[in-house]
């Protein structure tokens, strides 16, 4: 079996083209799962009420939005060590949905802020970084379209993601690290501190996001792959 | 600016860090004193928009001397970021930026020496000034000194991260809003524990825990941030 088969954009643009509608496929499914898990199974929380339940979107969404920083790093390596064209087209392709990500991670958690805290923000180590890694998310996307030449901002981008790694870690721990007002997690390896049917939800829902993620990447790298290779034969094949 | 490539790159003899850093170093200083103009607009910058806050927020003492650390701060970091495309880009635009990566000696030596010139240009200055804004704001004099100590710890780093983002932005589309784009989230951790160090003291608490982040971060910026420019310059000559 050849590893690198599908390093080619050539059969990672067919390879994309069939996968992609199963993710979807598997991402409408397990929303709708976790959505009924989170709205009708879960049972209200004893401090918070009904208003807990924007967590089903908040924590998986804020896991992604670190989960898919550290991967669009990750290629950004590939992209410098091995000059892999197809890492990078992913790093692309990643990187509009981790903002969003990030976004969503922002919105709902300050909608969950203000009957909480009463406040819809406030300048804690948790969310002053998490607002940091969007503003990163916001320069890689600008850096990789900054050139005329697409490799150059390919490689720029990817030498930034790599530096702005150094924020994951500050995010994740920043909880434990400083004395904030938003509160340390509920989740982590040592088992949960909250109702099981609760716990379903959120991994529910983090897997229909983490899909989705797969998925939309799939069909904005076909694009990608597209405009990049539109003088090869292949592509010129499939437009006839 | 070819004519300070020129002399000294020192094509004959073996490279070496120090003597690139060296090289460097003085090269961007002797440019420096040549155009003064430079190094002191972005000093007139700095107190021009630290004076303007009082003038904006209104001049009660107790507001300015709990806003100032903070002030001080911001506008040192917003003129460490004007300065940065001295840094590189002119080198870039002339063709002299090519010419040092010809040379004997190893990049990241000869970036080191930039970078370090760079900081005595912009960070030395704003941090021999602060004292003097500082006494615009009422700071009490331990507050001066605390305020001063964590701005030569942290524009430093200022001028390390700086470096590596105006190295990846060379040759951009929107270059300067771009810059700031990538360098002004990348300062958020300085201007926090630098601006938390004065605070601290002004509130009667130990100013340590922050400067002693501070310093580890200087550390680690030191060690990898030269390197990181180092690669950034390579992907935009190549």
């Amino acid at each position: 079996m050849n590893w690198f088969y599908f390093s080619s954009p050539a059969s990672f643009y067919r390879l994309a083209g069939w996968t992609a509608p199963w993710f979807f496929a598997a991402s409408l499914l397990l929303g709708i799962a976790g959505l009924y898990v989170a709205f009708m199974v879960a049972p209200t929380d004893a401090q918070q009420g009904e208003v807990y339940r924007v967590i089903f979107l908040h924590v998986p969404a804020a896991w992604m939005s670190m989960f898919l920083y550290f991967i669009i790093a990750c290629y950004g390596a590939a992209t410098l060590a091995f000059r892999a064209r197809l890492a990078a087209m992913m790093a692309r392709a990643l990187a509009p949905t981790g903002a969003m990500f990030t976004f969503l991670a922002l919105w709902t958690g300050s909608f969950w802020g203000r009957p909480t805290w009463g406040t819809y923000w406030v300048w804690d180590a948790r969310l002053t970084s998490e607002l940091v890694l969007l503003f990163l998310y916001f320069g890689l996307i600008a850096l990789s379209n900054a050139f005329e030449d697409p490799r150059r901002g390919d490689r720029a981008a990817a030498l930034l993601a790599i530096i702005g790694v150094v924020n994951l870690p500050i995010i994740y721990f920043s909880v434990h690290w400083w004395n904030t007002l938003h509160q340390g997690s509920s989740v982590n390896m040592q088992g949960a501190s909250m109702h099981v049917a609760m716990l379903w939800g959120m991994l529910l829902m983090a897997l229909c996001f983490w899909t989705y993620a797969i998925g939309v990447a799939m069909v904005r790298v076909r694009s990608i792959i597209l405009e990049r290779e539109r003088r090869t034969r292949w592509v010129r094949g499939l437009a006839r | 600016m070819n004519i300070a490539v020129q002399g000294g790159l020192g094509i004959a003899s073996p490279g070496s860090f120090g003597g690139g850093f060296s090289w460097a170093f003085a090269r961007d200083l002797m440019l420096a004193v040549r155009h003064p103009g430079e190094t002191l607009l972005v000093v007139a910058f700095f107190v021009l928009v630290a004076s303007l806050f009082p003038l904006g927020v209104g001049a009660e003492p107790q507001l300015l001397q709990r806003i100032g650390p903070g002030v001080i701060w911001v506008c040192a970091l917003l003129a460490a970021f004007l300065s940065l495309p001295g840094l590189f880009a002119t080198d870039y635009a002339d063709g002299s930026l090519e010419q040092m990566m010809l040379s004997p000696h190893p990049m990241a030596g000869w970036a080191s020496g930039k970078i370090a010139a760079h900081w005595v240009m912009s960070g030395l200055p704003l941090t021999a000034l602060s004292p003097l804004l500082g006494l615009q704001y009422g700071l009490a004099p331990d507050t001066l000194a605390i305020l001063a100590a964590s701005l030569a710890l942290g524009t430093p780093v200022l001028s390390l991260l700086g470096s590596a983002c105006t190295a990846l932005a060379l040759g951009a589309r929107g270059g300067g809003v771009l810059l700031a784009l990538l360098a002004l989230p990348l300062f958020v951790p300085v201007l926090i524990f630098g601006a938390g160090a004065a605070d601290a003291q002004a509130a009667s608490l130990s100013p340590a825990p922050h400067l002693s982040l501070l310093g580890a971060g200087l550390i680690l910026a030191v060690m990898t941030l030269p390197f990181a420019a180092c690669a950034a310059i390579r992907i935009a000559v190549d």
